[in-house]
């Protein structure tokens, strides 16, 4: 069988740059799906601490050196980077590593671009760190996670050139209007 | 339009999806009589005033939901997930 180059669905769309902001390639090595099974969530809670994780509350994003945590709804929530092996009989298990992109936007002013987007209160002293949140992107669902250097998405592998876009596009009219 | 979502908290109607009437959270039995089956596919009250239906948080969380609001004044009077807790 011939050996694949992988590449990422972001490959030439991105970094993006407009005024002080800059949007990048956040795109985890490995995401998995893990939805504890029914009264398993203490032996889930056991298996993560060792990697320094714990299941994340809803809006939770925790963050270890192994990798983080997100809550993605009711009783569901992505393992970003981490070997999901530990969880393995504890929790339904899905490889999603492929379904998605991250997309990090970072600079002063990041909050405010996104403010055209995401329907949501992203302002640090409401969504700080630690903080997530299930909500649009334009037209386009997410998971939104604040990150040490400034907010990522999560989005659809398939709406990666939309979503770029769409977000360009803000970036580029908050930079518009600080030159005016 | 608001709806306070039991897990996002205050959101815009637009991440919600309509499916209709409570109704559809009592499906009679396999064996019900013929007229049960026909007020749970067809026959709805269309009430001036507090009304229940479910949405799903399509653009959020993905929990169907429990409205009851007013469809004179559209005053959102309350919402719970479908599998859980009240929040107003
Ligand atoms: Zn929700």
């Amino acid at each position: 069988m011939p050996s694949l180059i992988t590449t990422s669905a972001l490959q030439g769309l991105v970094p993006v740059r407009h005024g002080a902001l800059a949007l990048t390639d956040a795109t985890p090595a490995r995401i998995t799906s893990v939805a504890p099974f029914k009264g398993r969530e203490a032996d889930v809670a056991q298996a993560l601490k060792p990697l320094g994780l714990r299941f994340a509350a809803p809006n939770q994003v925790v963050e270890a050196a192994a990798g983080r945590c997100v809550w993605t709804g009711p009783g569901q929530a992505f393992l970003i980077d981490a070997d999901p092996a530990p969880l393995t009989g504890l929790a339904a298990l899905t490889d999603q590593s492929d379904g998605w992109v991250g997309l990090r936007l970072s600079g002063p002013g990041a909050e405010d671009a996104l403010a055209r987007l995401i329907p949501i209160d992203l302002r640090p002293q409401v969504f700080g760190a630690g903080s997530a949140a299930r909500a649009p992107v334009g037209h386009m669902l997410s998971v939104v996670m604040r990150a040490p250097e400034g907010i990522e998405m999560l989005l659809f592998r398939s709406m990666a050139r939309a979503a770029v876009h769409e977000i360009g596009v803000a970036m580029a009219a908050l930079a518009a209007r600080q030159q005016a | 339009m608001r709806i306070t979502c039991p897990h996002c908290g205050a959101r815009d109607r637009r991440e919600f999806y309509y499916l209709g009437a409570e109704d559809y959270l009592h499906r009679p039995a396999e064996d019900a009589a013929p007229a049960a089956w026909d007020a749970y596919l067809h026959l709805r009250d269309n009430p001036a005033g507090a009304t229940r239906d479910l949405w799903y948080h399509e653009q959020g969380c993905g929990a169907w939901l429990l409205v009851t609001r007013n469809t004179v004044t559209h005053e959102i009077l309350g919402v719970r997930a479908v599998d859980g807790e009240a929040t107003e």
